[in-house]
């Protein structure tokens, strides 16, 4: 039992922080980013490329690929997504999908289509006894960032004077203007940070879920899931869907494998039958 | 407007049988899935079957040969079915070929059946896609034969309790229940069983519940890609010791990629497979040479379907002095035997599928790398499936 909970939510961080940017550009920037994966993506190659080819540490890659993903955003935020704020969202959406399609297209160019391995560091492999309960050093290591994203997020938000500007600029747009707030400037912000929060999932999700260019569309469904059942816009809405679908995912497994992965798809719907808005969406 | 359609298309079959009439061509239409998640496979069977042609020339039987690449893009039965007809009407291809994926394989194995196509499955691996043609032959391996060849040399090796956990297609389901069946033949008893959901990044619990049942043994088998390293970690995370319970494996789950990803983890697994780039013999070692030359990477299973796919394509052409009907085709090939990379292998004159040797081999430490070490090996392999129902 306790090995689900633990599993479920180590595996639930990981759901966490793949999502979590999505959920910050769909809720603020009302954008519909389904590139959010690539830019994950552009974070695990860029990680996988310096431990492999460049001989760096391991840690030393993530906030590497935090930036990595975070500058490539800004690039096509000022220069395509941009002119689509206030477009339709089939629009978005047809830029984003091809965008994501595009970046599949570029990974094989340059990476070509094999799986790429990753070797984490040795005191990130192998397994803890804790009181009777075996707990894997990469998933402690995957509980303690999540945990640090979501504490450090919170606090952004809440208690900087960016975090004040980002929500008067999701509150009221017009009105966030009027006092003088750069709204563009902060939207730009934002979607760096989503998108290199995205990289940084990327990055750890590689020693996981392996990567090839694939990886664009292959959890943009568990992200969207994520995103979906805990509401647009919201950290702490996100945080707790990751886990609730983590430990639900995990749990299927162990007590009904018949069901398998379907349970995570069960939960989904079952959680939007009973709050349409996602468990702290607003809207 | 009628008149001017009605002229069109005089012209086009006229154009359509000038074509035909001077082909000195032989047109192979190739089905993979060139892109989306089993992009790699596609590629690699591709890199086989290119290395193949460079070495032997692309004229055989005084024809060229002339390729036509599909793509199905993942699998896609419906759009392999439309593939397959629109490169037989349109392109007037003789030879369908390729076929990473069972489910685009069984689809096109009727589109074949029906327009008398000569088919060659170089990967796909389910049993029952043979027998859905008269005209298809199979150049790579299927699931039953290596689930009971596994299932009876664990026996062999002293195992009497184990445990299968397979993926949930059909593959899959081949595997275990030829382990099953080959395992409890020989007197062992199956513990307990999982079948597991084909798209899923985490193992863990899986693994916890096998290791819940203490077995001697586990078998598994997952498709290649990004899921064999991710069981093999989680076998480590959960506590499993591969020296004290033998895990018995297919070849995906230690290829190349995966020990890389694995690392030490994967010390000890014991696979059961037709073919891996170490083997050591002096046509693997040239292959093996030539393909990293070309394509700077090593060839794995997928590679060697490919290469043997085009090696089963000329030499029934050159039975047939060219002619490419598919009957004439298929009696030329039932039978072939030749010596591949993988080693000696045959397309079973009464059944059309593989007959080859299937290597028992262990992961260890060869230098600074890790290995799969070939220490045993069964001959001459069928498939158990195709050879009771024919």
């Amino acid at each position: 039992m306790a090995f689900v909970l633990f599993d479920g939510f180590a595996y639930g961080m990981l759901l966490f922080m793949l999502s979590v940017g999505l959920s910050v550009t769909l809720g603020m920037m009302n954008f519909v980013n389904l590139a959010h994966c690539a830019f994950a993506m552009l974070g695990g190659y860029s990680a996988v490329m310096l431990v492999n080819h460049y001989g760096w540490p391991f840690l030393a890659t993530l906030p590497a690929a935090f930036l990595a993903a975070a500058v490539a955003s800004v690039v096509f935020e000022r220069l395509l997504y941009r002119r689509l704020y206030r477009a339709g969202e089939l629009d978005q959406v047809l830029l984003t999908i091809g965008l994501a399609f595009m970046s599949v297209g570029v990974a094989t160019f340059f990476f070509t289509s094999e799986q790429q391995p990753i070797l984490t560091p040795s005191y990130l492999r192998g397994s803890f006894d804790v009181m009777g309960v075996t707990l894997g050093a990469y998933r402690l290591f995957l509980i303690a960032v999540g945990l640090a994203v979501a504490v450090l997020l919170a606090l952004t938000i809440e208690y900087t004077r960016f975090g004040a500007q980002v929500r008067a600029a999701v509150d009221n747009q017009r009105m966030a203007r009027g006092l003088g707030i750069n709204v563009d400037g902060v939207f730009a912000v934002t979607f760096a940070l989503g998108s290199g929060l995205a990289g940084l999932g990327g990055a750890l999700a590689v020693d996981r879920v392996g990567l090839d260019p694939h990886f664009a569309f292959a959890y943009l469904v568990y992200v969207l899931i994520v995103v979906s059942v805990g509401g647009l816009g919201s950290i702490g809405g996100s945080f707790a869907a990751a886990v609730l679908l983590g430990i639900s995912d995990s749990a299927g497994k162990y007590y009904v494998p018949e069901v398998g992965s379907f349970l995570i798809y069960l939960v989904m719907v079952v959680m939007l039958m009973w709050r349409p808005q996602g468990l702290f969406g607003r809207r | 407007m009628h008149r001017l359609l009605a002229g069109l298309g005089s012209l086009l079959v006229a154009l359509a049988a000038t074509a035909a009439g001077a082909q000195e061509t032989v047109k192979i239409g190739i089905i993979s899935s060139y892109s989306g998640q089993f992009a790699d496979t596609a590629t690699q069977i591709d890199n086989g079957i290119k290395l193949y042609m460079k070495q032997k020339g692309d004229t055989v039987a005084g024809k060229k040969i002339e390729l036509i690449r599909k793509d199905t893009g993942g699998i896609a039965p419906d759009v392999a079915t439309r593939l397959a007809q629109e490169l037989i009407t349109r392109d007037n291809v003789d030879i369908l070929a390729g076929f990473a994926l069972s489910p685009n394989a069984i689809a096109v194995s009727k589109v074949s059946r029906d327009a008398k196509k000569f088919m060659v499955i170089m990967n796909a691996a389910t049993t029952v896609i043979i027998t859905m043609s008269p005209y298809s032959i199979r150049t790579s391996v299927t699931l039953p034969s290596i689930g009971l060849t596994a299932g009876s040399w664990a026996h062999k090796s002293g195992v009497r309790k184990a445990y299968t956990m397979v993926a949930d297609f059909a593959p899959g389901k081949d595997a275990e229940a030829a382990f099953h069946a080959a395992f409890k033949q020989a007197g062992g008893e199956i513990v307990g069983s999982v079948r597991m959901a084909v798209a899923n990044p985490d193992f863990s619990a899986y693994v916890q519940r096998a290791k819940d049942l203490n077995p001697e043994s586990i078998f598994i088998f997952v498709p290649g890609g990004a899921q064999p390293a991710a069981i093999g970690k989680a076998f480590a995370e959960r506590g499993i010791d591969a020296k004290k319970v033998k895990i018995i494996s297919t070849g995906e789950v230690v290829d190349e990629a995966s020990l890389k990803g694995m690392g030490d983890a994967g010390l000890g697994i014991i696979s059961v497979w037709h073919y891996d780039y170490n083997l050591d013999s002096k046509l693997n070692k040239e292959f093996v040479a030539a393909f990293n030359a070309e394509f700077k990477r090593n060839p794995d299973f997928f590679a060697v379907g490919g290469y043997d796919g085009m090696h089963a394509i000329y030499e029934a052409l050159k039975k047939t002095g060219g002619k490419t009907d598919a009957d004439a085709l298929v009696n030329a090939a039932k039978g072939l035997k030749w010596e591949s990379p993988r080693g000696p292998m045959q397309i079973d004159p009464e059944t059309r599928d593989i007959v080859q040797t299937i290597y028992i081999r262990k992961v260890e430490k060869v230098g600074s790398e890790l290995r799969n070490v070939v220490f045993d090996k069964v001959e001459n392999v069928k498939d158990p499936g195709s050879a009771g129902k024919k």
